[in-house]
């Protein structure tokens, strides 16, 4: 049975009619350079990191300050226009991509940190700022910000706020949601609000919680303030072999049983370890069908115990390699195969997708055997590259999209994985969001009250349902024709950006 | 009052399904005399209770919401775990009750350690919970990484019971500490003291909580490993350049933050405000407000003021960002002010229409944080 395509909502031909007529009004609110109409520059906006789905939006705007913004969401909502809005462009989920009928508002030129508050551990930005700029702000005096999402010398804290973003380092210092201390933004209806700011916890409703993950559903942020951390004494990882992925699977679930909370627990498979160490001589074991890197940080006593710990556990479990680093420079040896892993995948199949279902730690083992007879069920090829302490998996569909039918038959793949992550107990997405990717497996974990639930809380801020249209929630709507085309070569975007 | 006590989610669903009053909803009653008193009958939701699912493996537990929070620390401290963000007793309240895992959440209710490990909203995996509608739903998930659809579990912690009633509930665990110890340091005035706690949270050394207690002063708290709280005691000592006043070793350390979290300093209060501030607006605060007594907690950012009189517009407006919420006073007093901080305009027509698209009845906890 293979996955339906991924329909896009049918654009409204009465605004594309008004095309003309919307840039001059958009013109009014902005300088003209700051408004894009070129067929050709609008290409550069068409798609994000999902790349299969591509759309051109009517106009693509970028705005300087919080006040244009406003300017031209109320534009927007007197003329009934739907608007996508969009950061880096680095979402796996489609979470950017446009519709034909949209203004894409490119939050690139709130590109500006605006203060660092070393003595209340925060940062002000504005929404634009990578993600990775954070950190190297205040890196001088030993702080840091602790969601690492992979493509972070790319992807906007914005971004990072509409997707919940996490990384490597989430398992022990959390997600988005929970680094996050206040926004401005603002409303579909140009309404500019301030939920947070420098203190915890909100003092009514938790808007800003609800922001955090919106998928931008529910607003565009503007300006982001984050706590930083003192960056940790030390950090050293331990590189394991296993024989078996069953065996890497029980190591994982006893560090964590045994009081381990380390600061990265990532497991690569058998395709994954080949095809990265042939790609960056990590060194890397040859002969086992898993590795685990457990990563501990800390202070320095601390970490050279529970390093003595993680060992033992990995002996126990029948581990046939097993190295603590030594040094610095080992320790990012360790770290360079794994990052190197989508990139090393993409040199061994023309094309691949990346899945993103969490689990249960306790059931990894029987899911990643699942995924292998799914694999050959679908006749495509797999490699597992993930957060293995905290349940997240990334299964890598390899796929070349230029055989007919191929893609079609990868998403079926997907999909299935996905729904065998929800039978074990998971959920749909650990961290990439639903976007168009998964949007019509909702209603797989979600019954139809769960989602009219949320639902009314997407109208509650956006009644006319304008915001970043045909994301996150299933809808009826018929399928634009001009939806998704079949491009190959799907991870040239943003190809030097590590994956993990 | 028998017919308002559900036995379980589908009993909950059928009663608010059909039309009725509107409640006030009830499990352990700890926290009752918080938010606007409300003129309702009780929606009794104590017989929801009992833990559903505990894999000590998987960090995560699975509880109806009336379980008391006792009996899930005795069962987690069995296994060497805890809850993360650290509930603090409700004894500033009603001691003679107990506090549930639902309440605990529906206040979005965090002791100490809630400035380095989050707070119980960030600890809220997922629910199954009733709606004002009489709608089971369910909203986040079992699992430690979830960015599915929207994070109900957050718009619902701190909620109070105004926009569902709570049947089922999933938290993230974490594992117990082996050792702790806390350092006290003798502190000349308020700014000096949060100036210490910034230094000992902006270190390496994990400084997991940071208090200022006038007649006790400032204390930073380590959890660990035994040999690397000692080692990280030497090393944070050693940076700041200061000689220790006192220094609590692991059974007295775990009392002296079990006073801090109920804030039992402020017992004899007539009136008690709670307020989360950036930490360095809290000596201009203080100021501001002339409280009768305090004490900070959260590196500065939780302020627990003990004033004669209520003080409403005082303090308030010593704020500048944060919030204030009463946590005691006369009823009288809680009739006629706002309990919760009141919102700017545009937020709170938004916090109006997401309460009606829970409860367009208004018959969950009709008025409390009004």
């Amino acid at each position: 049975m293979l996955a339906p395509m991924i329909c896009l909502p049918q654009p409204d031909a009465a605004i594309i009619a008004r095309k003309a007529e919307i840039l001059t009004g958009l013109r009014a609110i902005l300088d003209a350079a700051d408004v894009i109409d070129d067929d050709l520059l609008l290409r550069a906006y068409e798609t994000d990191a999902l790349t299969a789905y591509r759309q051109r939006p009517l106009a693509v705007v970028l705005p300087h300050t919080t006040e244009q913004v406003a300017a031209v969401l109320r534009y927007a909502d007197r003329e009934g226009l739907p608007i996508v809005p969009r950061g880096a462009g680095t979402s796996l989920s489609g979470g950017a991509v446009p519709v034909a009928d949209a203004i894409v508002i490119g939050m690139g030129r709130f590109n500006r940190i605006l203060e660092i508050d070393y003595a209340d551990r925060c940062v002000v930005a504005q929404s634009g700022v990578t993600n990775l700029a954070i950190s190297q702000a205040v890196a001088g005096r030993n702080f840091y910000y602790a969601p690492d999402p992979s493509s972070q010398i790319a992807c906007t804290i914005g971004g990072n706020v509409a997707e919940n973003s996490g990384g490597v380092h989430c398992l022990k210092y959390g997600l988005t949601t929970h680094n996050v201390l206040g926004v401005e933004m603002v409303t579909p209806q140009g309404e500019v609000l301030r939920l947070g700011g420098r203190h915890l916890d909100a003092g009514h409703y938790d808007l800003l919680g609800l922001m955090i993950g919106s998928e931008g559903l529910l607003g565009i942020v503007t300006e982001v303030t984050v706590r930083i951390l003192p960056k940790p004494q030390t950090a050293r990882a331990v590189l394991i072999g296993f024989a078996t992925a069953t065996g890497a699977s029980a190591c994982v679930a006893d560090v964590i049983a045994a009081g381990i909370i380390p600061a990265g627990l990532e497991m690569m498979d058998g395709p994954a370890i080949r095809a990265a160490e042939d790609f960056v001589q990590a060194g890397y074991p040859l002969d086992v069908e898993a590795v685990l890197i457990v990563e501990l940080d800390g202070p320095q006593a601390e970490v050279d115990e529970l390093i003595g710990r993680v060992t033992g556990l990995a002996k126990r479990h029948g581990a046939t390699s097993c190295r603590a680093s030594a040094d610095e420079a080992e320790r990012l040896r360790f770290w360079a195969g794994r990052k190197a892993a989508f990139p090393a995948v993409g040199r061994i199949s023309p094309d691949y997708l990346c899945m993103d279902g969490s689990i249960p730690r306790r059931q990894l083992a029987s899911v990643l055997q699942s995924i292998a007879e799914l694999s050959s069920r679908h006749g495509l090829r797999v490699a597992n590259v993930f957060h293995a302490g905290d349940g997240n998996l990334h299964p890598l569909i390899l796929y070349d999209a230029n055989r007919p039918g191929e893609l079609d038959r990868a998403e079926a793949f997907g999909s299935d994985i996905l729904r065998l992550c929800v039978d074990a107990g998971g959920v749909l997405t650990g961290e990439h969001g639903v976007g168009i990717e998964k949007r019509d497996l909702m209603t797989y974990q979600f019954g139809p009250t769960d989602l009219e639930v949320q639902h009314r809380i997407k109208r509650v801020f956006d009644p006319q349902l304008r915001f970043n249209p045909g994301k996150v929630f299933p809808t009826l709507s018929r399928c634009s024709e001009q939806g998704r085309e079949h491009v190959h070569a799907a991870v040239t975007r943003h190809a030097g950006l590590p994956r993990f | 009052m028998d017919s308002f006590r559900p036995h379980n989610e589908a009993e909950l669903a059928q009663l608010l399904s059909v039309p009725g009053p509107a409640f006030e909803l009830l499990a352990g009653g700890t926290k009752r005399s918080i938010g606007r008193p409300m003129d309702a009958p009780i929606l009794d939701l104590s017989g929801l209770s009992g833990i559903v699912d505990y894999q000590p493996g998987e960090l995560v537990l699975t509880a109806r919401p009336a379980t008391a929070l006792v009996e899930i620390e005795a069962v987690l401290a069995a296994q060497r775990q805890r809850l993360g963000f650290e509930p603090p007793a409700a004894t500033l309240l009603d001691a003679s009750r107990q506090q549930t895992l639902g309440g605990v959440l529906m206040a979005n209710s965090s002791g100490s350690r809630r400035v380095t490990a989050g707070s119980a909203r960030d600890h809220f995996l997922g629910f199954r919970a009733v709606n004002g509608r009489g709608e089971a739903f369910v909203g986040g998930g079992r699992v430690v990484k979830n960015v599915t659809g929207f994070d109900l579990p957050k718009a619902l912690a701190g909620s109070w019971g105004t926009l569902a009633a709570l049947t089922e509930v999933t938290v993230r665990l974490v594992p117990a500490a082996e050792s702790e110890s806390t350092l006290l340091f003798a502190s000349t005035s308020v700014d000096a003291a949060v100036d210490l706690c910034s230094q000992g949270l902006g270190s390496m050394f994990e400084v997991s909580a940071a208090a200022f207690v006038p007649d006790r002063g400032v204390a930073l708290r380590l959890e660990g490993l035994v040999s690397s709280v000692q080692s990280r005691i030497a090393g944070l000592l050693a940076t700041m350049g200061r000689t220790v006043h006192t220094q609590l070793a692991a059974d007295e350390s775990r009392r002296f933050w079990q006073r801090i979290g109920a804030a039992e300093a402020l017992a004899g209060c007539a009136v008690i405000w709670r307020l989360s501030v950036a930490p360095r607006q809290a000596a201009r605060i203080l100021d501001d407000i002339e409280p009768e007594t305090f004490q900070l907690d959260w590196g500065g950012g939780l302020m627990w003021v003990g004033t004669r009189h209520l003080d409403a517009r005082r303090v308030r407006g010593a704020l500048r960002g944060g919030h204030a919420t009463l946590i005691r006073a006369p009823e009288a007093e809680r009739c006629a002010n706002a309990v919760f901080e009141p919102q700017a305009p545009a937020i709170a027509a938004i916090a109006a229409r997401f309460k009606a698209a829970f409860d367009p009845q208004n018959r969950l906890n009709p008025g409390r944080m009004s």
